[in-house]
């Protein structure tokens, strides 16, 4: 049974159609979507290769603790939550032997022992919080900062298990009502979501420094780990610090000069 | 047909039961939206895409926003008329519509869609409507 030069043509007008349907139909699915050449770069945003903080513990006390503590948790709209067991917290203060328990004992010299120490998210290299995420709402920027996207959340807390820092936190409850006041220029979270300290991601887009080192009267310093020549480098270059818990990898941006 | 009558009966007492929610809310239609622009912006003459788009398209605009902002750090938008913005719904858009009611919840309401974004996002403050 052969094909006439009719029929051939027919069903070759017919195949052709059909090939241009799935592209017709992509484009009318697409034809509203927005592209890459829409959005400029910010030429006021600091930008770094790695950013990472530097803390420089002989220069801490307790004011300025407090006042760091205050500046990060009332930008961020971070809820303050009596109950321990679901309190909020981005940057808090702990003791030396709790920061650093490998390196603490129990015939510390006095300075150390009673000095209160800033701890915050690490914003780790080979951050355990990303590799754990199972929505991919953590991620490791390409600047090295740990970032959380919200709207991905789902509130599975793999990545509170998989910190060993304690960074994380998890809203228990709607934290709206736990909020002093509010920083209309910030969203809050909602029920159901882990927060944590993003080395103020949103000020660098700015051109401005993490609230807490803005904060700080000097003693905490943060800048670009890959150029020999930032401030970071040269403070670490010159004077002793440790990180915490070296020991398992994670590899800290976070420094604190002894 | 057997038992004509009491079948014919039946279906029309069923199909009037089935069709009840339809009778009783005949001419009831809920009226159609109109949202309302702040002088603000009314002052700007166009949004950062024209309005049929924005009407049509804001979810995904605003879906591109966020993946911008929040995964790659870009936070500038070039919009029309080479217009620059800062991606951010409670910094941009909510400062031109700062009236939320109106303006967001009304067409919400009326398409029956609970956009979650209020639930992290700040809202702008209103004055209750006397």
């Amino acid at each position: 049974m052969g094909l006439n030069r009719r029929e051939f043509l027919k069903i070759a007008g017919v195949s052709v159609m059909g090939l241009g349907a799935p592209t017709m139909a992509l484009n009318a699915l697409f034809k509203n979507q927005l592209n890459a050449s829409q959005i400029s770069p910010n030429p006021k945003a600091l930008h770094a290769k790695r950013w990472a903080m530097v803390v420089d513990l002989k220069k801490m006390n307790k004011e300025i603790v407090e006042k760091c503590i205050k500046a990060c948790h009332s930008i961020h709209n971070v809820p303050h939550i009596p109950d321990k067991k679901r309190e909020i917290k981005w940057i808090w203060e702990t003791h030396f032997e709790h920061a650093f328990p490998e390196q603490a004992h129990e015939h510390m010299d006095e300075v150390l022992e009673h000095i209160p120490v800033p701890v915050f998210c690490n914003n780790c290299e080979n951050p355990p919080c990303v590799q754990v995420c199972p929505t991919k709402a953590t991620f490791q920027r390409e600047d090295g900062i740990v970032m959380m996207d919200m709207h991905r959340c789902i509130g599975c807390r793999f990545c509170m298990a998989a910190c060993p820092y304690g960074s994380r936190s998890f809203n228990w409850q709607d934290p709206r009502p736990f909020i002093v006041k509010e920083n209309p220029e910030y969203p809050t979270r909602t029920k159901g979501v882990v927060e944590k300290c993003e080395f103020c991601a949103e000020r660098l887009e700015k051109g401005l420094m993490p609230a807490c080192v803005e904060a700080s009267e000097g003693a905490m310093i943060f800048g670009d780990l890959a150029d020999p020549e930032s401030e970071v480098r040269k403070i670490l270059r010159s004077r002793y610090s440790i990180q915490r818990k070296p020991g398992l990898g994670t590899r800290p941006a976070v420094y604190y000069l002894i | 047909m057997y038992d004509g009558g009491k079948i014919l009966t039946g279906l029309i007492i069923g199909i009037a039961l089935f069709t009840l929610p339809f009778w009783f809310n005949l001419g009831k239609a809920a009226k159609i939206p109109e949202p309302k622009l702040t002088p603000k912006a009314e002052k700007a003459k166009f949004c950062v895409e024209s309005k049929e788009y924005m009407q049509a398209e804001h979810m995904a605009l605003l879906d591109k926003w966020r993946d911008w902002v929040v995964r790659d750090g870009n936070r500038i938008y070039v919009g029309l008329h080479d217009k620059k913005y800062d991606m951010s719904l409670q910094n941009t858009c909510m400062d031109c519509h700062s009236n939320k009611k109106k303006f967001c919840d009304e067409c919400h309401n009326y398409a029956d869609v609970t956009p979650y974004c209020w639930e992290c996002h700040i809202e702008p403050k209103e004055e209750e409507e006397k």
